[in-house]
């Protein structure tokens, strides 16, 4: 019995020991910043396979290769700028959970304050013709 | 009066709205590449099965081709492995692969057991060209022209549709 237990506990060592390689690639950095930065900028990028996803948590193969090469690029000096145009030029704009305000991303930026203006303004006029109402229905009374 | 006739405005345009977005649904998940209207991204790969072979994006500029990648882990690539296989029988270009992240071996056993249809296929074990080329989800194919410009991409399984009304009429003129 003692010896089943040991064998069982040997091999659940050895699965979670697998388990914990496969799922983070080892990537050392030199300093904390430059590691809160990878962390930063990965949570800010879409992984391309599982669409709702960003690269920081997704564990599709490709989103293993692209913090490879995002790390890569850090550690080759790049800043954010110079890693994102890399992967927009791949990807397009799809890849940035937070796109640059431009020609084509103008509506999907401008929109929420567009409904939100939409929406004082329906305020206005309800708030408005009700106390026209209410002022009326005084002066009746 | 506007405040009879909302409801029914509110109605129309959330109507119209779930009727765009059943439209597209379809497409949805497929992203339109940056790639279109550019020089191919540069490459130095291994052929399949003749790996002391390398192929460069620069020996292939000349003639117009079609890149399918490809990988014996993708069900959909044998899904539309007949298709291509009928594109490549019929000559009109040439059919070349990208064979993604896969293993070699894998690799030659898939292409013995549902037919070879490329003039070859590159080893891009390491999936760093794929990432050069924008593929995110295999079966992609990438149209390239006589000046290696990529013209036209496919995302996901190759048509006999698409052949005939997106390939075909690019390759004519």
């Amino acid at each position: 019995m003692n010896k089943f237990c040991k064998g069982l506990a040997a091999i659940f060592l050895a699965l979670s020991a697998a388990a914990a390689h496969a799922q983070q690639e080892p990537l050392v950095f030199d300093t904390t910043e430059q590691e809160a930065r990878f962390a930063q900028l990965t949570t800010e990028l879409r992984c391309l396979v599982c669409q709702n996803q960003n690269l920081a948590d997704s564990d599709a193969p490709l989103a293993h290769s692209l913090r490879e090469e995002i790390y890569e690029m850090m550690m080759a000096g790049q800043d954010n700028e110079q890693i994102k145009t890399f992967l927009v030029d791949r990807y397009g704009d799809f890849v940035l959970y937070r796109p640059e305000v431009k020609g084509n991303t103008l509506l999907l930026w401008l929109f929420p304050g567009i409904l939100l203006g939409l929406g004082a303004i329906a305020l206005f006029f309800t708030v408005r013709s009700r106390n026209r109402k209410l002022a009326a229905q005084r002066q009746e009374g | 009066m506007i405040g009879r006739l909302l409801p029914v405005v509110l109605f129309l345009g959330l109507g119209l709205l779930l009727a765009v977005g059943l439209k597209i649904a379809d497409h949805k998940t497929e992203i339109p590449s940056p790639l279109i209207g550019k020089k191919m991204p540069e490459f130095t790969l291994p052929v399949l099965g003749q790996e002391e072979l390398m192929v460069s994006s620069q020996d292939l500029v000349g003639t117009p081709f079609l890149l399918n990648v490809w990988a014996s882990w993708c069900p959909t690539c044998r899904y539309e492995h007949p298709v291509i296989t009928d594109l490549a029988k019929t000559g009109a270009i040439r059919v070349i692969g990208l064979n993604y992240r896969d293993e070699a071996p894998d690799a030659q056993r898939w292409l013995q057991r549902f037919g070879n249809p490329y003039e070859f296929s590159l080893a891009d074990l390491s999936g760093r060209t794929g990432i050069d080329f924008g593929v995110y989800a295999a079966p992609e194919s990438f149209l390239v022209d006589a000046e290696g410009t990529v013209i036209f991409k496919q995302i996901g399984a190759m048509t006999p549709e698409v052949i005939e009304q997106e390939i075909l009429p690019r390759i004519r003129q």
